[in-house]
């Protein structure tokens, strides 16, 4: 696998952002998940044999290290657009993973006009009581990633240091991108986004890991529900939160088909 | 040297099996194991543990926050002290304190404190703790990633409300007030003393020197530990050029006096035990919400010497949940035990060592009963408080203190003129 092209983005506000590219084809948008992109994964990889993959950091995920003047929701929008705006992304094809899924959808119903098509692999945002969002930051660090990847040795490799790699500094970042995360969704409740699904025009698909333990499957229905008859749903078997991790080659292939 | 007396107000009740039985002495500790009917019984008993301190002649008697907590039952610490303001005469009311971004708006602390400053007629010490991740981020919602931020601007706001001889617009980051204007204002000029209850963070440490403030060591597992503390705290004083003066520290001790060490360790074995058995069984899930320690503490803990004692509180909070034993409590000196002399001269040592001027004593601890709390108590201000208090006194001047008007001049209470 060769490592994609990396180049970085001066932002608004002296934010700065790593970006990775690979392959040919149309253009294709990716804001990374909980975890960010501490390495190329896979199911990128296999995006990228039919698309030019475009995949911006986003704030306090690897590659950006500045996130904290983002205090709401706006704000996070705000950084997003700017962030697709820098990497030539609106109107693109679009897929987040987790915190990026919130993020698009988000992008998608303040400006519709910034996403072609859109890939939602288990956004956060909704919140329903009776079957609840996982506390996600409520977990000791030995079982967190069996909490959010049905592969949890699979995920320990993703987010282990590279060789070369100062281990101190890399805990820190990836402490600073879980940091990252919680200040946009602590303490994981709703973000209001059920007021603003309907606003999503483009045609949506939502993908979901079968055994999330993080955001049920069952919300899948939810946020299609809000979203309207653009939006369908595909169930990801054997995967966990991280299903792009988890099954790279199923996420990968119902991303290609829905874009076809 | 100011003698404290410090009531946590603990469950005195919880389950011999606890630790093995329940996940959390916080945060989602089971509703069911304090009666409320019991919770009067001990609120009413622990209050007036505090009232005899005061009238047995300790300098000031504390009470702190904490939130769905078996081992602090005072959420609002502010209701006992507004109790006691009216209770007792001369005493410091040290609260410590209000976790200034859980109050919305915080000008709330500015108005409660300032009302206590001045029913109590100026004793109150304003306590301004960030608060534990417990406390904060899973019992109050606040999002780790802000709230050093929030209390910071809290603080600034606080601070100012007490002293604007007029009213004042606050276009904060998180707070937008148009009219701010807390009557009344404290009688304490330019504010009560302000301590800051904190842990080996070097940020903690410089805003604490720069700002003129208390730094409090409030730790549970005694002198040992906070030395490696307090020597770094003194370093940044002595970086800063200021002068050594042992009022800008406080630090916590557990104490149990008895006639004769043995008869000490005898005595206060079981609420030991059960303090350090029961009560601090916290499940570390509720320990490291992303953002409540900075980068720059992050960084220091990893590589510098503060992580020794970081690593060194962590070890004796995991050897503390192994149930330790009174030999052993008393062998890391969590609880400083022994005849009135011995405990004299080990205070002496101890606050010479550490250099600190305010010695908050935990004299009540675990499921003490009243009338060992009153013995432990008693003993300590007839016998040990005149040998340690004039400690220091010859040599340095408490700035950190509250000045209340004068006595003569002051309000009795009707429940004191009695």
């Amino acid at each position: 696998m060769n490592a994609p092209l990396e180049r970085h983005l001066e932002l608004p506000g002296g934010r700065q952002a790593r970006v990775w590219e690979k392959g040919h084809g149309p253009t294709l948008g990716y804001l990374g998940g909980l975890v960010g992109l501490p390495r190329w994964p896979d199911f990128l990889e296999r995006l990228s044999a039919e698309h030019r993959v475009v995949a911006p950091s986003l704030p306090g995920s690897f590659g950006a290290e500045h996130f904290r003047d983002l205090d709401d929701v706006p704000d996070w929008v705000s950084a997003a657009l700017d962030l697709l705006e820098a990497a030539e992304l609106v109107g693109a094809n679009l897929v987040g993973a987790s915190l990026g899924a919130t993020l698009a959808a988000e992008v998608a119903a303040f400006a519709h006009a910034s996403v072609g098509r859109l890939v939602l692999i288990a956004p956060f945002g909704l919140f329903d009581s009776e079957d609840p969002v996982r506390d996600l930051w409520a977990v000791q660090k030995r079982e967190w990633n069996a909490l959010v990847s049905s592969e949890p040795d699979n995920l320990a490799a993703f987010l282990s240091p590279p060789g070369a790699v100062d281990e101190l500094e890399w805990e820190i970042q990836r402490t600073r991108s879980q940091e990252a995360c919680a200040r946009l969704l602590w303490p994981t409740g709703d973000l209001g986004i059920a007021k603003r699904l309907h606003r999503i025009q483009a045609p949506t698909l939502l993908l979901w890991g079968e055994l999330d333990q993080v955001v049920p499957a069952s919300y899948a229905g939810r946020f299609a529900r809000g979203i309207g008859d653009n939006a369908k749903t595909g169930i990801i078997d054997g995967a966990g939160h991280t299903a792009e991790l988890d099954r790279p080659q199923h996420v990968a292939q119902a991303i290609v088909d829905f874009l076809h | 040297m100011k003698l404290l007396w410090f009531h946590l107000m603990p469950h005195t009740r919880l389950p011999e099996d606890f630790a093995e039985k329940h996940s959390s002495v916080w945060v989602d500790i089971d509703p069911g194991l304090l009666d409320p009917a019991f919770a009067h019984e001990l609120y009413n008993e622990f209050m007036d543990e505090l009232e005899d301190a005061a009238e047995l002649g300790f300098d000031g008697i504390c009470v702190n926050e904490h939130h769905q907590n078996g081992y602090g039952l005072m959420p609002s610490p502010n209701l006992i002290a507004g109790a006691l303001a009216r209770r007792t005469r001369d005493a410091a009311l040290v609260v410590m304190g209000n976790s200034l971004a859980l109050y919305n708006p915080p000008l709330r602390v500015a108005e409660e404190f300032a009302m206590l400053d001045c029913i109590s007629g100026g004793r109150l010490v304003a306590g301004f703790p960030v608060g534990t991740p417990m406390d904060t981020c899973y019992a109050y919602g606040q999002n780790p990633s802000q709230l050093r931020e929030r209390y910071r601007e809290a603080h600034d706001l606080i601070v100012r409300a007490w002293q604007a001889p007029e009213p004042f617009t606050w276009n904060g980051r998180y707070n937008k007030l148009r009219y701010v204007n807390p009557w009344p204002r404290p009688i304490q000029r330019p504010h009560p003393p302000i301590w800051i209850p904190g842990g080996g963070s070097v940020e903690t440490w410089q805003w604490c020197v720069e700002a003129d403030y208390v730094y409090a060591n409030l730790s549970y597992y005694g002198h040992k530990l906070a030395a490696e503390t307090l020597k770094g705290y003194w370093q940044e004083v002595a970086e800063q050029g200021r002068e050594p003066n042992p009022y800008r520290a406080g630090f916590l001790q557990f104490v149990g006096v008895a006639e004769s060490r043995e008869e000490a360790i005898d005595l206060y074995r079981e609420p030991a035990e059960y303090f350090y058995g029961r009560c601090l069984h916290v499940h570390p899930r509720w320990a490291t919400p992303p953002g409540y320690a900075t980068e720059a503490t992050l960084r220091s803990r990893i590589e510098s010497q503060v992580s020794k004692v970081a690593n060194a509180n962590s070890d004796a909070r995991r050897q503390a949940t192994r149930k330790p034993s009174m030999e052993e409590i008393v062998e890391r000196g969590y609880v400083m035990v022994g005849s009135p002399d011995e405990v004299a001269e080990q205070l002496r040592a101890v606050a010479t060592e550490l250099n600190v001027g305010h010695l908050m004593l935990l004299m009540h601890f675990g499921n003490m009963d009243r009338q060992l709390t009153r013995y432990n108590s008693e003993l300590f201000a007839t016998r040990v408080l005149p040998q340690v208090h004039s400690l220091f006194d010859d040599q340095w001047e408490d700035r950190w203190w509250p000045q209340p008007i004068a006595p003569e001049a002051r309000a009795t209470p009707r429940s004191i003129a009695r």
